[in-house]
């Protein structure tokens, strides 16, 4: 059961992976890729860690993947003239990752498994619990980073896009603090005109 | 059981389709991105696979900051790429040649 679930997945997630490389629109190229994730989250359910899995979708699928649909579809591009030069780096592409590909399964299988021990974690065991447990104690100024980490791309991401407006008529207010009334008061005395 | 090596591969699999996307999409910065989203989910996937043979939850505590640093990329590299399409109108990885390098 586990064996079924586990190629099913993983072959969703290869052809997924490999549609999400070689797809010429970019939204379905997207669309892919949100495949490949819910893929992904599955396997990492079978692997036992929910609370990732989960998480994987609500922020990959939720978040980052509409914010690529969001910009795709925002920037409107012609889909006709992109992927000219596709072909001229395939055999060089093709050559020098199947060499990386072939190191790696190479290594894999020099590589002894450990036996397979694999306790089940009991009936009451929380994945998220667990995970929490840590978090917010071993591992609580990583987390107080990342946490900073996300405030600097909000501010980056505002920053970037915000459109400054050329000709601003306001006054910003620390030169409002300094105006004196000498620079904007000129009181002139002139005589009374008395004889009409 | 499903044996570790599988698991292994098979991000093996996918950070070597990651890459390969890399190389060959010249043209689009978009899916230069994706790839780059591959590529973490491929490692991602390896640290899930270590933390739960090897019965250590730190694997997963890594990934959870990988996925946060990985969100805060992908927001920051869109922003840049909407201002690049707004000065150059165009996102082609050819066409940007302003500084010359």
């Amino acid at each position: 059961m586990q064996h079924v679930a586990f190629f099913l997945f993983a072959a969703i997630l290869m052809i997924a992976a490999f549609m999400t490389v070689i797809a010429r629109n970019p939204i379905r190229s997207a669309l892919f890729l949100v495949l490949a994730f819910f893929a992904a989250a599955a396997l990492w359910i079978l692997l036992e860690a929910e609370f990732l899995g989960l998480v994987l979708i609500l922020v990959y699928v939720g978040a980052v993947m509409t914010l690529f649909v969001f910009v795709i579809m925002t920037l409107n591009i012609d889909v006709t003239e992109k992927q000219r030069g596709f072909v001229a780096y395939l055999p060089y592409a093709i050559i020098s990752v199947a060499v990386l590909l072939g190191i790696l399964i190479y290594a894999l299988g020099s590589f002894s498994a450990p036996p397979d021990i694999h306790l089940l974690n009991g009936e009451g065991y929380s994945n998220t619990q667990a995970l929490g447990d840590i978090l917010y104690t071993q591992y609580a100024y990583p987390f107080e980073i990342v946490g900073v980490l996300l405030l600097v791309a909000i501010i980056a991401s505002i920053a970037l896009n915000v459109k400054e407006k050329r000709f601003n008529k306001a006054i910003p207010p620390e030169q409002q603090m300094t105006a004196k009334r000498e620079n904007r008061l000129r009181i002139i005395k002139m005589p009374s005109n008395k004889k009409i | 059981m499903i044996p570790m090596h599988y698991y292994l591969l098979l991000a093996a699999v996918i950070f070597s389709l990651g890459l390969l996307g890399l190389v060959i999409n010249r043209k689009n910065i978009l899916i230069l991105l994706m790839c780059v989203e591959l590529l973490l989910l491929a490692v991602n996937m390896n640290f899930i696979t270590f933390s739960h043979y090897g019965h250590d939850l730190a694997g997963q505590i890594f990934v959870f900051f990988i996925l946060a640093v990985a969100a805060v990329e992908a927001a920051i590299g869109l922003a840049i790429l909407i201002v690049l399409f707004r000065t150059r109108h165009s996102i082609e990885v050819d066409a940007l040649n302003r500084l010359k390098g």
